[in-house]
């Protein structure tokens, strides 16, 4: 029951700070240009058409007005209508939708990737300090945390390619699927059967997925290897030792969970940065995800689509930074919430 | 991630003669901070290396393209020629020369990033000195705004902001500044707290010191190992964060451009004409690489601990 209160007061508080964002969100979308100049440049889109439009998209009131249309309309599960050309005046609620679904798709499935690797090697660099692990650890983790993520995407589509070419020519296509590693945006990830199904599901994934996985991953495993090494100088690790606890006991049952605790506020803080990356990703893969919308959305000058895919983004960080808090609490009794 | 690096124990070098790090080492003679941080950071080899290749490369964009003799502008060769003594990196679609493109993109990203890290500095490190030392009020207007901040999406907002001003360096450097200094603010700020609680502040306060004095004076001074730390581990963020937006075509505009831009024009000739995408793509990771050592040597230099952990 506390739990329940909990998460409804943290809700409540970010209320306030969605609606400040949002509000200041749409003055600058609002001042980033008339959405309909394009429309009103061309020949044969008579007045009527414009002004229609011009008023459906409340462009005839005061930015005040308009945003509370908007925020009502939002309320209620009607985002507003996307203008952008070719687009066809389709709604915008369903559009950011089904485009976040496919990036939180790639974000879900790196990220837990990336916890479970990153928090496994960086406690083996941790136990095992200054040793070959440790520095290949090292190493790998600075290079990746120093790449951009588009440049990872890049160089992996360009070993994909290799790859499906090398498995073309040995002749594994026929079960592997041709091309295997889809480089560009998979019509669908499901396929006859079961196998074939996983093997286009990992096919699909596989590129764009490790993208994002390696620069997390890279986060994860430093962050992870020097909570250790803090946890593991600690007065009750050293207690445990003398006591004559196995070192391997030591390390899983004293020191290893209260190290995971610093981990979990680097989820909320890297959380953006991998919607980010996600987005990025998606660009070099070609995926109809969010960062597609929002590249279409920002050149075309779309109103509606924009503030849609900027709330969704904000609302999930808010989401995420909940969910680490609550992790948090269950990894450290003395915060337990509530 | 700006706030991961800075909470990362720095113990790589661990050079120290004073393993245990109390402060009570048999000096032959008194040593300023500035001076012990100095000879610490110039031992400290990975972080050495890495300003001569990092001074190399700005040396080499800067002077290079004087006496280089094509133009970044020079759209005049033949499209896609192979790289010879003539072009280095070959020539782009449109027929430019790549190494020109390479040596201008790598100004414009440097340019944009230190602006970017110097700027977001500043926001943050008044910002949060402020909200640390003075507390109440003004304390949790800050951080409203640092959480406010920090839940909008900064790729989107500054993607719009571009679109509201123009394309140039210096827009896209302001914008991304905008959208970068709360990590910062909220190291700085938990910094400043727990400073505030000091003596020596007291005693300002005491003496008759007023708010802009005791902050500025006292407190950001003694804050100055993480605000060096953070400043620089900025840069490479900035320097990131800048390829990453003009990557995906939101970011600088031609005629201003970028790495990021450079490689975003480029790189889908990464199979047939890898030298296209490998130019700007080495000297991007190269940049962000050696500010991110150089930031973990200033960490360490800075750290008076120096903790040597035992596994």
């Amino acid at each position: 029951m506390n739990l329940v209160v909990y998460i409804l007061r943290r809700l409540a508080i970010s209320i306030p700070i969605l609606f400040i964002g949002s509000f200041l969100v749409f003055c600058m979308v609002a001042a980033a240009g008339d959405p309909l100049g394009e429309l009103r440049t061309q020949p044969g889109v008579s007045q009527e058409a414009i002004d229609q439009l011009s008023r459906q998209l409340g462009l005839d009131q005061g930015i005040v007005p308009r945003y509370f249309d908007w925020l009502g309309g939002f309320l209620t599960g009607d985002w507003g209508i996307s203008i952008a050309q070719g687009s066809n005046m389709q709604p915008v609620f369903p559009k950011v939708m089904s485009a976040f679904e496919v990036t939180i798709q790639l974000i879900l499935a790196a990220e837990i990737i990336a916890v479970l690797l990153g928090v496994a090697v960086g406690v083996l660099a941790a136990v095992k300090q200054y040793s070959p692990i440790d520095y290949i650890a090292t190493t790998m983790a600075f290079i990746f945390f120093s790449m951009p993520i588009f440049c990872v995407a890049i160089v992996l589509k360009m070993y994909g390619i290799d790859l499906n070419v090398m498995i073309t020519d040995m002749g594994w296509d026929s079960w592997l699927g041709n091309p295997f590693l889809k480089t560009t945006s998979p019509e669908s990830l499901s396929g006859d059967g079961f196998f074939d199904s996983i093997i286009n599901y990992i096919g699909g994934l596989l590129l764009p997925t490790l993208s994002i996985m390696f620069i997390s991953f890279a986060a994860y495993s430093r962050f992870q290897r020097s909570s250790m090494l803090e946890t593991m100088s600690m007065d009750y690790v050293r207690t445990a030792q003398a006591k004559g606890i196995s070192q391997g006991r030591v390390i899983m049952r004293h020191a290893f969970r209260n190290a995971l605790i610093p981990v979990t506020t680097l989820f909320s803080v890297n959380f953006v940065t991998v919607v980010t990356g996600a987005i990025i990703t998606e660009r070099v893969f070609a995926w109809n995800g969010m960062g597609s919308v929002l590249v279409e959305a920002v050149n075309k000058n779309d109103p509606n689509t924009l503030m849609g895919w900027i709330v969704v983004i904000a609302i999930s960080v808010v989401i995420a930074n909940l969910i680490a808090d609550l992790v948090y609490g269950i990894l450290d009794p003395r915060i337990r919430v509530g | 991630m700006a706030d991961l690096n800075s909470i990362e124990a720095g113990s790589e070098s661990g050079r120290d003669k004073n393993p245990d790090g109390s402060g009570a080492e048999a000096l032959p003679e008194a040593r300023s901070q500035g001076t012990m941080v100095l000879r610490k950071f110039l031992r400290h080899k990975l972080a050495m290396g890495s300003v001569v290749v990092l001074a190399l490369i700005i040396l080499a964009s800067i002077i290079v393209p004087l006496f280089y003799p094509h133009s970044f502008a020079d759209a005049s060769f033949s499209s896609y020629v192979d790289p010879s003594g003539e072009h280095p990196l070959g020539t782009t679609q449109v027929g430019k020369d790549m190494m020109a493109q390479v040596l201008r993109g790598t100004q414009f990203s440097l340019l944009i990033a230190i602006t970017v890290a110097f700027l977001t500095t500043v926001i943050g490190v008044v910002l949060g000195a402020l909200a640390g030392y003075l507390g109440g009020f003004t304390d949790s207007a800050i951080s409203r705004l640092t959480d406010l901040f920090l839940i909008v999406p900064s790729i989107a907002a500054a993607a719009i902001m571009v679109r509201v001003f123009d394309g140039s360096w210096y827009v896209v450097a302001l914008v991304l500044a905008m959208f970068a200094w709360m990590p910062i603010a909220r190291i700085t700020r938990a910094e400043a707290m727990s400073l505030s609680q000091r003596e020596f502040i007291e005693a300002a306060r005491a003496s008759g010191a007023g708010t802009g004095r005791v902050v500025f004076k006292h407190l950001v001074p003694n804050m100055v190992g993480t605000i060096t730390v953070n400043a620089t581990l900025a840069v490479a963020q900035a320097v990131l964060a800048e390829a990453a937006l003009s990557f995906i075509g939101l970011g600088v505009q031609i005629p201003d451009t970028s790495l990021g831009l450079v490689i975003s024009e480029n790189y889908e000739q990464m199979q047939g004409r890898p030298w296209l995408f490998f130019g700007a793509f080495t000297v991007l990771v190269l940049i962000s690489l050696t500010i991110n050592f150089i930031g973990d040597g200033l960490r360490d230099a800075f750290d008076p601990r120096q903790r040597k952990v035992k596994a």
